[in-house]
């Protein structure tokens, strides 16, 4: 196993840049799309199937999964089926200075729409406030909460935190 | 005291106990649910203390919480040394702390009957590789009969509430217990029998003919059961390796897989504020699982300089605030009867304690996750030959690539033959399956075509990195089988 990835003990932006191809700007800038952020050889493969549009693409069971972002409509089906939590759909098209993110949720309590959250980034670090602006509850009881973040946090706010009271 | 212990609502999990009953501990009424063991409904009381240990008189508690570790050995309704992991909790039942030995009752009050029993197949173990293997074989038309010592069928996949990796011919995407249901449904469906809370005790084959002698436990009564059969697969299993620090005897120190039973399985909570250690792919499971539960998790330490699991589950936690500590170990565990804080320590590249570097935690529960042996007492009485696979996490039985031993007609499938993954165990018990029913006849143009089928199901999945030391390990016990075989030609 190249274990250098792993010495951060968890990804961020950093290794995703170097080891996946990212949205182009153009393209981020027309509205929602998935990110996968899976950058290993695990032997999985729901998410093809899970894909209605055919974008998801996995050369064997082992190879990380490669996006088509043209085909990709930002639908969000692909969050709750991948058994890794690491697909998360980015909409930079949503509202003046602000993005909105969906993530994958299996805590309590789910919150609700409207409800003011904090925002982490991958480490789990505080970065903002975000509000839920969307919840789904998707296949197997996993939730995808969409919310909205300043758009400068968009490619970092990958998960929340309920405010106590 | 019960409201706090036990988990009413959770994200993924819905627990339906059954009726509330009570028992005694020492004189002393507690409360349980039937359907759940006696030891998860002790620590649901909040009773920590099983016993005492024969040496040191140190405190005991729960630890393994699948019948493996005898940790939780307790004098059940006079009888000495029941494993009450196990034991499900009954009305009325009277548990006692068992002083440092388990000493026999007064008169015997144990009622036993004894009945032989003739199967084609019998599968010892009902998890992946079990119930596959069980399946496999009855499908090609050979009667088959499974047993566990558990009261649950399902092995480790009925208290994995995460979604499973792998494919869809390996039930990818859907959670472990719920992969246990649609496999049980599966064997009901095809006619395979199974019995739980049936312990495999011993193989007495000879001539080439195999027996093993099983205990049946029936309510308050036994049946030991003598089963002749032409074919047996071991699915055994693995056991939790344990860690040497000052205080790991005290309850509270718990088995990340022990602990996912107690959660997930009976819907109590371990403790309040934990520490993992090992940063492999269970620790980090468990560290989401517990979030889940309610409980706070403080830290996730590793010894090496780098995280052991996928990077996926250890972003799942890191992202939900848990902070992994890379280059640290647990120095010592504090308390008098149960864990009440820890200390963790810095470690250098040769794994050496930096002194200075201390840290106090307020904890009260530490979970073991730094890897699993094989659970091989049962190949190795039958004198299965053997030998040791660094790869594989110690001694192992060597096999052929039909998973059948250097003893005739005893096959093996899953963890016993090498630790791995659920879908490796899955394979292997289909192989297991299908080559008997090859051999012995029954449909055996399908059943070769099962194993071709789950070969190169089998080398998809070695391919990814995580799995080619496994891959290398079983290669070697392959190698030794025919070397064995060829020396006794």
């Amino acid at each position: 196993m190249k274990n250098e990835l792993r010495e951060m003990g968890y990804l961020t932006y950093d290794i995703l840049r170097e080891k996946i191809n990212l949205p182009s700007e153009g393209r981020l800038a027309k509205g929602p799309v998935a990110i996968i952020e899976c950058t290993e050889d695990i032997p999985c493969d729901p998410c093809v199937e899970a894909c209605k549009f055919g974008a998801i693409n996995k050369e064997s069971l082992i190879t990380p999964p490669t996006i088509d972002y043209e085909k990709c409509t930002g639908c969000t089906l692909c969050i709750d089926i991948c058994p890794g939590l690491a697909i998360f759909v980015v909409n930079m098209n949503y509202k003046e200075g602000k993005a909105l993110i969906s993530i994958p949720y299996e805590m309590l309590p789910v919150p609700k729409r409207g409800e003011k959250v904090e925002t982490l980034d991958r480490s789990g670090k505080k970065i903002g406030k975000a509000e839920v602006i969307k919840t789904r509850k998707g296949k197997g009881e996993t939730f995808v909460i969409s919310i909205a973040v300043d758009k400068n946090l968009a490619m970092q706010a990958r998960s929340i935190k309920i405010q106590k009271g | 005291m019960e409201k706090a212990q036990r988990i009413w609502r959770h994200p993924i999990l819905d627990f339906k106990r059954g009726r509330k009953i009570n028992f005694q501990l020492k004189g002393k009424r507690i409360e349980g649910y039937e359907n759940e063991s006696i030891a998860a409904a002790l620590v649901a009381s909040g009773v920590k203390v099983f016993g005492k240990s024969k040496r040191f008189n140190h405190p005991r508690g729960w630890f393994c919480g699948i019948g493996k570790c005898s940790s939780c050995l307790m004098r059940v309704n006079g009888i000495p040394s029941g494993r009450t992991c196990i034991i499900p909790v009954r009305g009325g039942m009277k548990v006692e702390l068992q002083g440092r030995e388990g000493a026999l009752p007064d008169e015997s009050n144990i009622k036993a009957e004894r009945k032989e029993e003739y199967v084609q197949v019998l599968v010892i173990g009902s998890g992946p590789a079990g119930l596959e293997a069980g399946i496999t074989s009855r499908k090609l038309g050979l009667g088959t009969l499974i047993i566990d010592e558990n009261p649950i069928s399902g092995g480790q996949l009925i208290k994995q509430t995460h979604k499973f990796f792998g494919s869809k011919k390996e039930y990818a995407g859907l959670r472990g217990f719920e992969i246990a249901k649609i496999m049980l449904a599966e064997l009901k469906k095809y006619g395979g029998r199974y019995l739980t809370e049936t312990s495999a005790i011993g193989y007495y084959g000879k001539d080439g003919k195999h027996k093993f002698l099983a205990v049946q436990k029936l309510g308050d009564s036994y049946r030991l059961l003598e089963i002749n059969a032409d074919n047996i697969v071991i699915t055994s299993g693995a056991n939790e390796n344990y860690l040497s620090f000052p205080g790991n005897y005290l309850p509270g120190v718990y088995g990340a897989g022990g602990v996912q039973t107690l959660m997930n399985v009976y819907g109590v909570k371990p403790g309040s504020k934990a520490l993992i250690v090992g940063a492999g792919n269970v620790g980090l499971i468990i560290g989401y699982q517990l979030l889940q539960a309610g409980v706070e998790v403080k830290a996730l330490i590793e010894a090496m300089p780098y995280v052991g699991g996928y990077l996926v589950h250890a972003s799942k936690i890191a992202r939900l605030g848990i902070p992994i500590l890379l280059r640290h170990t647990i120095k010592e565990v504090k308390g008098k009867e149960c864990v009440n804080g820890a200390t963790i320590i810095e470690v250098d590249e040769n794994k050496h304690p930096i002194e200075g570097t201390e840290k106090e935690l307020d904890i009260d529960l530490v979970l073991i996750a730094i890897g699993l042996s094989a659970s091989t007492k049962i190949p190795f009485q039958a004198e299965c030959e053997k030998m040791f696979v660094q790869e594989l996490g110690g001694w192992i039985p060597i096999y052929n690539e039909n998973m059948e031993t250097t003893i005739d007609g005893v096959y093996l499938a899953g963890d016993v033959s090498g630790i791995a993954e659920a879908s490796t165990a899955m394979l292997e018990g289909r192989i297991a399956g299908a080559a008997i029913a090859e051999k012995e006849g029954y449909n055996p143009e399908q059943a070769r075509r099962i194993k071709k089928d789950s070969f190169s199901e089998l080398c998809k999945l070695r391919e990814s990195s995580s799995l080619k030391a496994v891959a290398e390990g079983k290669r070697k016990c392959q190698q030794k089988w025919n070397e064995v075989k060829n020396y006794e030609k």
